[in-house]
């Protein structure tokens, strides 16, 4: 077991930060000694969501659990350990014709990581959350004692553990289905719309399309409100399995904080709308292009400035949608605090996982830059959100409060009953778990 | 091509072998006291680079088994990564002689020991590469590190040699200067963040230096300038310092 070091840590937001014992421990009964350790831990592995979920006094480091344990070319299944990144096992089974069967925007997440924030996709209208890929899982309890959870087995706590934040135990484990691809390459139509109506309608229309998302100009107002870029793709028939070979770029500091105003985001917005010409444009994109767009950009999380940034995501039912997105919109637009990056999708049915994320309905996500004006604005988007029957997104939040929490995710006493039982409460928390709660 | 990885349970040596599985398709050799946790990063890296693994027992002290342990390889390993070392406690090391002479040992005499070896095979067939890991505390001798960098600096000196002698065969060595990398050596230590490197980023510059066929190669490149410094600093300033 190595010596605990202090370290400064925070999630992508970069908000908050702060000092953290960590731990990386390299094999089970290390792990069985972090947690009979005093005081209580939380897992930090590639430190990917946004917020607070993966942050307290004391974390757990997962990089020396990042063995690829096992791997069975023809079904396509694989097992590795939970510090194991997307992004590796990408490198590993895409040019033997593997691919993930749900990935988020970003391929740096641990497979950990992804079961405890059940990650959704581009194509969760049609394939679910990451949940939906996992056999099985090893997990270790509060109490040391390792248990195999699949859907079958052990049913409540893996249900409570997908989605669960890493608050149910350590996950040391994962068997994982993958699933089979002919092409790296996927063929993509772009489909730039007017307004959120068209917006909403065109959605509606693909829904055949496995892979989904909308890029929407923010400030744009009025009769323009919702106008977007809506990306859809599907798996090309050739153009072979390799992995590209170039570099991305980095982002060496910080970016001050005048980068950002209404003016800046405006114009961004403005022409990455216009850009597009055509109402319909065609290509043929690497996946890796096409799922991370921001991943070639290494520390882009840099480009907010040194006060860090937050991603406000949240979902609304599909019939209150159109009236919820338009109200949050508005009050974006009337605060004049823009986000570059604001992304829509329309997400399929909710699965039976005690705290995942997506219902279906509309989610849309904006990136904010931390500034004290912020947060009573999120705090009347959460009234909005709740009153339209949604909810704000675990894995990106930093600051929702109790009620928005309970409120939107009515199976909360479940969970935190569930933990009670575990003997969680003690030995795993994060920042945001104490907020929340549970 | 194969390749022989001594003290394959180091964190540099490891990202290293991943490397040239994935970008040589190299089958592995992996030689370390700890065969437990080897055996799963061998079965990892099969997994992961189809390639074919070895996980072997090899002691660094114990001299005696070097011949034996070499002559069982079959087939012989194209080239060597030498990677095995010991820290220590530097004050520790200065109270107690027995943990000076493992750090001296472990460092220096073993490598010197093991690579002997490898070099006469190396030479004879007239091909073959060594990359040692050194380090920059071996280039000049500093209050808080210095028994290990009496070691390294040793190790320096040494594969400088070797590289000299095999020149002629067409054996080529590099030695390798990592700086501060976040592995299992300095875990606990209390190391400036922006200067510290991951093991894969460590294992990156030893490919790229051995691609193209360098002699000597720091960890991250900054060391390089930081050392030149260091090591021209004048006695009477360098003494007073804390380093």
């Amino acid at each position: 077991m190595n010596a605990s070091q202090a370290r400064s840590i925070s999630g992508w937001g970069r908000y908050p930060r702060l000092k953290a014992q960590s731990l990386t421990p390299d094999k089970a009964s290390h792990i069985r000694e972090c947690l009979d350790g005093r005081g209580e831990l939380i897992v930090h592995a590639l430190g990917r969501s946004y917020g607070d979920s993966a942050l307290n006094s004391r974390v757990l480091l997962t990089r020396r659990l990042n063995h690829v344990l096992d791997f069975d070319p023809q079904r396509g299944l694989v097992e590795c350990e939970s510090g194991v990144s997307l992004a590796e096992l990408i490198e590993a089974f895409l040019p033997r014709g593997w691919f993930l069967g749900t990935t988020p925007g970003t391929r740096f997440v641990s497979v950990g990581g992804a079961i405890a924030a059940d990650v959704h996709g581009k194509n969760h209208h049609q394939a679910g959350c990451f949940s939906q890929s996992v056999l099985s899982f090893k997990l270790m309890l509060p109490s040391g004692e390792v248990i195999t959870c699949s859907p079958l087995e052990n049913a409540e706590i893996f249900r409570a553990t997908c989605g669960g934040m890493g608050l149910t135990g350590v996950i040391l484990s994962a068997r994982l289905k993958l699933s089979p691809l002919s092409s790296a390459y996927i063929d993509e139509r772009i489909i730039k719309t007017r307004n959120l109506e068209e917006t909403f309608a065109y959605f509606q229309a693909s829904h055949e399309w496995p892979y989904s998302v909308a890029w929407l100009d923010c400030l744009a107002r009025g009769e323009d409100m919702g106008r977007s870029l809506l990306m859809l793709g599907r798996p090309a028939r050739d153009g072979g399995l390799h992995l590209p070979r170039k570099k991305g770029l980095v982002l060496p500091v910080d970016l001050p904080r005048w980068t950002f105003n209404q003016a800046t985001v405006g114009l961004f917005n403005y022409l990455y709308y216009h850009l597009q010409r055509a109402p319909v444009r065609k290509r043929v994109s690497h996946l890796l292009d096409y799922f991370y767009p921001l991943d070639s950009i290494g520390h882009w999380n840099k480009m907010y400035g040194r006060r860090g940034f937050t991603q406000y995501q949240f979902v609304i039912p599909k019939e209150a949608s159109y009236q919820g997105l338009r109200s949050v919109l508005d009050r974006i637009s009337q605060a004049g605090l823009g986000s570059f990056l604001v992304v829509l999708k329309l997400l399929g049915p909710a699965n039976d996982n005690c705290l995942s994320f997506p219902l279906e309905g509309y989610t849309l996500a904006l990136d904010f830059q931390i500034q004290g004006r912020l947060f009573p604005l999120l705090e009347e988007l959460d009234r909005v959100v709740l009153d339209h029957g949604g909810r704000i997104y675990l894995a990106k939040d930093v600051r929702m409060s109790r009620q928005t929490f309970r409120q939107g995710y009515p199976r909360w006493a479940e969970f935190t009953a569930l933990r009670e039982r575990l003997g969680a409460g003690a030995k795993l928390a994060s920042l945001q778990s104490k907020r929340l709660g549970v | 091509m194969h390749l022989l990885v001594l003290g394959a349970n180091s964190d540099i040596a490891q990202a290293a072998a991943a490397v040239f599985a994935r970008q040589e398709g190299a089958h592995l050799y992996l030689a370390s006291r700890d065969l437990e946790s080897l055996e799963r990063r061998a079965k990892d890296l099969e997994l992961r680079y189809q390639v074919k693994t070895e996980v072997l027992a090899f002691d660094a002290l114990d001299y005696a088994s070097h011949a034996g342990f070499y002559q069982r390889l079959d087939p012989k390993p194209d080239g060597v990564l030498l990677a095995f070392g010991f820290m220590g406690e530097q004050s520790r090391s200065q109270r107690d002689f027995e943990q000076a002479r493992r750090v001296l040992e472990v460092n220096l005499m073993a490598a010197v020991s093991i690579l002997e070896i490898v070099a006469a095979d190396f030479e004879a067939k007239g091909r073959g590469f060594i990359i040692g890991l050194a380090s920059p505390a071996g280039e000049r001798g500093r209050q808080s590190n210095y028994i290990y960098g009496t070691a390294k600096g040793g190790l320096i000196v040494y594969l400088s040699g070797l590289r000299h002698r095999l020149h002629r065969s067409g054996v080529r060595v590099l030695t390798v200067l990592p700086g501060f990398v976040n592995t299992k050596m300095t875990q606990g230590l209390d190391l400036p963040g922006l200067l510290v490197a991951e093991p894969e980023e460590a294992a990156r510059d030893i490919y790229r230096a051995f691609k193209r066929g360098k002699d000597r190669v720091y960890s991250k490149w900054f060391w390089r300038y930081i050392m030149l410094i260091i090591r021209w600093l004048p006695e009477r300033v360098f003494k007073r310092t804390n380093l």
